[in-house]
C-alpha cells in the first residue's frame, strides 16, 4: 500500500501498525458493492427509466400511499412496543436468576429462526375471531387478525429479539457501583432506573429500535397471513410490490421499492447520527 | 457524627467475612481501615454505608441505630475506587445529583444546586469544569468529582473505598495530601479503606489494622508502628525481622546463649522475637547479643540491608547497617535489637 502524496487534501488515517488495511478495506468495499450496492442501484436504475411524470403518478397513487403509511406506521408502532417490553425482558434476563432462565433466554431468539410464514399462520390462528385469543377479544370489540392491529402484532413478534439482543449486553455491563453510588446519594429505586440506568441504555435502545423498525418495514412472510391484505386498509407496501410484479408491472414495483428504500435509508441515517452524537458526548 | 460499630458479624452465604467487630469512630476523625485483601475492611465500610446488612450486631450514628435504615436514609457520602460517576451527566450534574433527587421542600431550587456544585468544584480545585463529561477527565480529576458529589449531600459520614487505588503513584501522593487538607477544612467524619500502609499511616488520625475478618489493632500511626500488638501487625506494618527464641528465668535465649534482653513478664518457654531491621544496636564484642555471618547485602536508599545467618540452624534475619559499615560477605556482625517484642511461638 502506498501512502497518499503529501499535497493531497486528506489522507487515510493509519489505523495501526498491523498490516492489511488496504486489503481489508478493498475487500469490504468490493463485497458491499457486490451484495448491496449493485442490486440497489439496479433498482434505482429501473425506476429511473420510468420518467418523473410516471414515477410521481405511481408514488402519488392513493393505494401506494396507504400501503406505505401502513408499512411504516405499523413498523414504528411495533418497534415502540418492542422497546418497552424488549427492554423489560432484557432486564429480567440480566438481573434475575430463576429456574428456566436459560430456556427463556433461548426462546427470545426463536423469532429469528422460525420461518416467518409459520409465525404468521400461528398468530392468525390465535388472533382470528374464532381463535383462542381472538375469541376473548371479540366481545370487547377488538379485532386483531385481518386489521392493521394484526400487522403490529406480527411485527412485535418478529422484532422482539432485535431489541433484547442489543440492550442485553449493554445492560450486563452496567457497573453495580454506579447504582450503589446513586443510592448513597439518596436516589430511590425508581429514580435510579429513570435517571441513571435508563439514560445509559438509551443508545442501545435506539439501536434496538432502529433494527426492529427496519425489520418491520421489510417484513413480508408473517404479515400477509394475518393482515387480511385489504387494499387501502391492511395492505403493506412489500405486498403491493409483489402484486405489481405479478401483474408484470415492473416499473410500478420498482418505483414503490425505490421509495421504500429512500425512506428507510433516511430514517436509519437519522438514527445513526443520533447515535454518533450521543457516543461523542458520553464516551 | 460519631459512628459506633457494635459486635457486628457479617456472613456471605455462610462464609464469615467479619467476626464480631466493634469500633468507635469519633466525630470529625479521619480513620483508615488497613489490611490485606480479604481482611474484611471493605465489607466493614459497606456495612457502615448500608450497602450491606450485618448478619448480627448494630451500627450507630450518634445515638441513633442506623442498622435498620436504608442506604438512602443514612445520608452517607461514599466514594468508590473506580469513581462510579454517571457518565451521561456533566460534572455539575453529577455533583448536584444528590440534591436533585430529593423530594418536595428538602430539594433546593435549581439555581442553588448549581451554586453549590460550583462551590464544591472550587473546593476540589476543579473550577471551570462544570460542563465537562466524566469521559473527558483524568483519573485523578474523576475521583475529585466523585468526592465533591459525595460531599454535596452534606453527609453524616464520608466513606472512601480505596479512593486512590486506581491512580498512579504520583497522583496518589498528591491527592493524599489534598484529602487531608479537605478533611481539616470541612471536618467530616471520614473512614477510608486502603491496603497501602504508607497511605494509612500518613493520612489517618487513627489506623484500624484488620486481618481475616477481625480487627487486630486500633491506634495512631505511632502506636501501630512502635508497639504492634500482634505478629500480624508487626509483619504487615513496616519491615520486621523475627527469630525463634526461648524464655528462661526472665531472660531471652537464642539457642544456648542469652542475648542480653530481659523479659521478666514474658511466659517461660518457646517464643518468637520481633524487631525492626533499622532499630538495632551494633556491638563489637559479643557477650549477650545476636551474632551472625553476612549472607547477602544490598544497598537500599541511604542504608545497607544485610541478611545475617544466625547459629547452626541457618536462621536468617535482616538488619540495616550504615552505608560506611565495613561488613563484607562472610564477615561476622553482632547486634542487639533496640525496640523489640516477644510473642508466644505459634
Amino acid at each position: 500500500m502506498t501512502t497518499a502524496p503529501a499535497q493531497a487534501g486528506w489522507r487515510f488515517r493509519q489505523p495501526s501498525v498491523i498490516p492489511g488495511f488496504g486489503l481489508t478495506l478493498g475487500f469490504s468495499l468490493a463485497y458491499l458493492t457486490l451484495i448491496i450496492l449493485i442490486p440497489l442501484s439496479g433498482l434505482i436504475w429501473r425506476s429511473a427509466s420510468l420518467g418523473w411524470a410516471d414515477f410521481w403518478a405511481i408514488a402519488g397513487d392513493r393505494r401506494t400511499i396507504n400501503a406505505l403509511e401502513i408499512s411504516f406506521g405499523t413498523a414504528f408502532l411495533a418497534a415502540a412496543v418492542n422497546v418497552v417490553f424488549g427492554t423489560l425482558v432484557a432486564w429480567v434476563l440480566v438481573r434475575y436468576r430463576f429456574p428456566g432462565r436459560r430456556i427463556v433466554d433461548a426462546m427470545v431468539d426463536l423469532p429469528f429462526a422460525l420461518p416467518t410464514a409459520v409465525a404468521g399462520i400461528a398468530l392468525t390462528t390465535l388472533y382470528a375471531p374464532n381463535g383462542w385469543i381472538g375469541k376473548l377479544l371479540m366481545p370487547l370489540g377488538i379485532k386483531v387478525a385481518y386489521t392493521p392491529l394484526g400487522i403490529v402484532v406480527a411485527l412485535v413478534f418478529i422484532g422482539l429479539p432485535f431489541v433484547v439482543r442489543t440492550v442485553q449486553p449493554i445492560m450486563e455491563e452496567i457497573d453495580k457501583e454506579v447504582e450503589e453510588a446513586a443510592a448513597t446519594l439518596g436516589a430511590s429505586r425508581f429514580q435510579i432506573i429513570t435517571r441513571v440506568l435508563f439514560p445509559g441504555l438509551a443508545p442501545a435502545i435506539i439501536t434496538g429500535f432502529s433494527l426492529a423498525f427496519a425489520r418491520g418495514v421489510g417484513e413480508y412472510g408473517s404479515v400477509i397471513f394475518i393482515a387480511g391484505n385489504l387494499p387501502y386498509k391492511s395492505e403493506i407496501a412489500p405486498l403491493l410490490i409483489v402484486i405489481r410484479l405479478e401483474e408484470y408491472n415492473y416499473p410500478a414495483a420498482t418505483a414503490i421499492a425505490a421509495i421504500m428504500l429512500a425512506l428507510s435509508f433516511v430514517m436509519l441515517l437519522v438514527v445513526n447520527l443520533v447515535q454518533t452524537w450521543s457516543r461523542k458526548r458520553y464516551g | 457524627m460519631e459512628v459506633r460499630v457494635a459486635n457486628v458479624r457479617k456472613e456471605f452465604e455462610r462464609f464469615p467475612a467479619l467476626h464480631d467487630v466493634s469500633l468507635d469512630i469519633k466525630s470529625g476523625e479521619l480513620i483508615a481501615l488497613l489490611g490485606p485483601s480479604g481482611s474484611g475492611k471493605t465489607t466493614l465500610l459497606r456495612l457502615i454505608a448500608g450497602l450491606e446488612r450485618p448478619t448480627r450486631g448494630k451500627i450507630f450514628f450518634g445515638d441513633e441505630d442506623a442498622s435498620q435504615k436504608s442506604i438512602q436514609e443514612r445520608n452517607v457520602g461514599f466514594v468508590f475506587q473506580h469513581y462510579a460517576l454517571f457518565r451521561h451527566m456533566t460534572v455539575a450534574d453529577n455533583i448536584g445529583f444528590g440534591l436533585k433527587v430529593r423530594h418536595g421542600s428538602s430539594r433546593p431550587p435549581a439555581q442553588e444546586i448549581r451554586r453549590r456544585a460550583s462551590e464544591l468544584l472550587d473546593l476540589v480545585q476543579l473550577s471551570g469544569l462544570e460542563k465537562r463529561y466524566p469521559a473527558q477527565l483524568s483519573g485523578g480529576q474523576r475521583q475529585r468529582v466523585a468526592l465533591a458529589r459525595a460531599m454535596a449531600i452534606e453527609p453524616k459520614v464520608l466513606l472512601l473505598d480505596e479512593p486512590f487505588g486506581a491512580l498512579d503513584a504520583q497522583v496518589r501522593r498528591e491527592l493524599r495530601r489534598w484529602l487531608r487538607e479537605i478533611h481539616d477544612r470541612t471536618g467530616h467524619t471520614t473512614v477510608f479503606v486502603t491496603h497501602d500502609q504508607e497511605e494509612a499511616l500518613e493520612l489517618a488520625d487513627r489506623v484500624v489494622v484488620m486481618s481475616q475478618g477481625r480487627i487486630e489493632q486500633v491506634g495512631t500511626a505511632d502506636d501501630i508502628y512502635d508497639t504492634p500488638n500482634s505478629p500480624f501487625v508487626y509483619g504487615f506494618i513496616g519491615e520486621s525481622s523475627s527469630l525463634p527464641v526461648k524464655v528462661e528465668n526472665g531472660e531471652v535465649w537464642l539457642a544456648d546463649r542469652p542475648i542480653g534482653l530481659s523479659a521478666p513478664h514474658a511466659p517461660e518457654g518457646e517464643a518468637t522475637l520481633y524487631f525492626r531491621p533499622h532499630d538495632v544496636e551494633l556491638l563489637d564484642g559479643c557477650s549477650g547479643c545476636i551474632a551472625g555471618t553476612v549472607a547477602a547485602s544490598r544497598r537500599v536508599a541511604g542504608t545497607r540491608r544485610v541478611e545475617l545467618e544466625i547459629g547452626g540452624e541457618r536462621q536468617r534475619v535482616e538488619i540495616e547497617l550504615p552505608v560506611g559499615h565495613p561488613a563484607a560477605q562472610k564477615s561476622r556482625v553482632a547486634f542487639r535489637p533496640g525496640r523489640w517484642k516477644l510473642f508466644p511461638a505459634a
